[in-house]
């Protein structure tokens, strides 16, 4: 037997431990927007995809032209902002699994700040591109 | 953060051989993980050499032999020995399961037996479930209704409406398919796991019960029900093959349609 008795630091019943904090009260809006995302970066990768191998090769002003194309501007857009927003959702996944205790929150923030930035960055570029095709030269 | 090794007081030693009688023919080799709490040794795996000519066909019929004949303070639960009772789950060759329906046959080489994996460990085999049976009170496993029932009989169900529950009924409550599933061993403390899940959508389907939407409330939450990564361990475990992922699903899917 242990010479000592050990410290017990928590005698709370284990139905209370179980109840815990209660429900959150969401989840649903999380999961469903991970799948949502999900389905629509299929065709957005696939048209991004496409595109990059029919820009293989072309000049930096044939780009530029392509890119101040409404549409093409629009799909680029709408690809940056959903890979980011599904990126964002998935690392939460993986900080909620994986980090526990002090760090779970900050983990959490600095994941919606560096992909948020990222995807801003990203758009602030097709805003660029755009201005760029659009000038009258 | 992380827990990448086992904790220093939870690394398995090697243990003691029991060899097999004289004259056995048949021999095979189960190795039993062990441990006590009453000295400060950690966990180590005895072998047993047992012949199979003298015991009976399953898994559990070895552990009671190596009890009765060979070591007896190995220390397990098991009660009806015909897979309804849920006493003697634990982890045998790699997979939760019940002793009592897995047939030595079933495995190659030597039989390796632990208890049921990332829950404290009271002694030997047998696992403290304590937290998740509380989790299963949390979810009120119980029919919740505020009509009066028929004075002269029971609630009805159509036949159509009692068919929901098949798949769910059978639950034993072994937890074989709780402690297989990666997020309960991460977030086992909010996570409720897929044995609850299915008792909780078990509730959720009756047609009797009148509170479907406080037991919906109640697991909208990113831990309790969306903890879940659909991993599938739990189905692929269960010893009496039912789909516990498939009831989460279903939960996942009301959740969206109350909301849509």
């Amino acid at each position: 037997m242990n010479a000592s008795v050990p410290h017990i630091d928590v005698m709370r019943s284990q139905l209370g431990r179980a109840r815990g904090l209660g429900a959150g009260g969401s989840g649903t809006a999380h999961w469903w927007a991970e799948r949502v995302t999900a389905a629509s970066l299929l065709p957005l990768s696939t048209w991004f995809i496409v595109q990059m191998f029919r820009l293989g090769g072309a000049e930096h002003k044939d780009v530029v032209k392509w890119g101040g194309k409404p549409v093409n501007a629009t799909m680029l857009t709408a690809l940056i902002i959903t890979t980011f927003y599904h990126a964002q959702l998935g690392l939460q996944v993986i900080v909620d699994d994986y980090v526990h205790g002090k760090a779970h929150l900050p983990a959490r923030i600095l994941v919606r700040f560096i992909t948020s930035l990222l995807g801003l960055l990203g758009v602030l570029a097709v805003v660029k591109l755009v201005a760029a095709g659009s000038r009258r030269s | 953060m992380v827990e990448l090794r086992l904790p220093r007081n939870s690394e398995i030693g090697k243990g003691k051989t029991y060899p097999a009688l004289a004259g056995a023919k048949n021999v095979k080799t189960f190795r039993v993980y062990r441990w006590t709490p009453d000295d400060d040794k950690n966990p180590v795996v005895d072998s047993y050499e047992i012949d199979l000519d003298t015991i009976g066909p399953m898994v559990l019929d070895a552990i009671i032999h190596i009890k009765n004949d060979v070591d007896p303070t190995l220390t397990f639960r098991r009660s009806c020995r015909e897979g309804i009772c849920g006493s003697c789950a634990m982890n045998i060759d790699g997979e939760n399961t019940l002793a009592c329906l897995k047939p030595i046959k079933d495995i190659t080489g030597d039989v390796r037996i632990y208890p049921l994996p990332h829950m404290p460990i009271v002694k030997d085999l047998v696992s403290n479930l304590d937290g998740a049976y509380a989790q299963l009170r949390s979810i009120n496993p119980w029919l919740q209704s505020d009509s009066a029932p028929p004075p002269d009989a029971e609630r009805k169900q159509s036949i159509e409406e009692r068919a929901k529950l098949d798949g769910m009924w059978e639950c034993i409550l072994c937890f074989c398919c709780t402690t297989s599933c990666p997020s309960y061993w991460w977030n086992g403390d909010r996570y409720l796991g897929p044995a609850v899940l299915l008792a909780a959508y078990r509730w959720i389907a009756d047609s009797r019960d009148e509170h479907t939407g406080n037991r919906l409330d109640a697991l909208e939450d990113t831990f309790k029900l969306y903890a879940c990564r659909t991993i599938m361990n739990c189905t692929q475990t269960c010893p009496k093959g039912l789909n516990p992922a498939k009831a989460i699903g279903r939960i996942k899917e009301l959740q969206i349609e109350r909301k849509a």
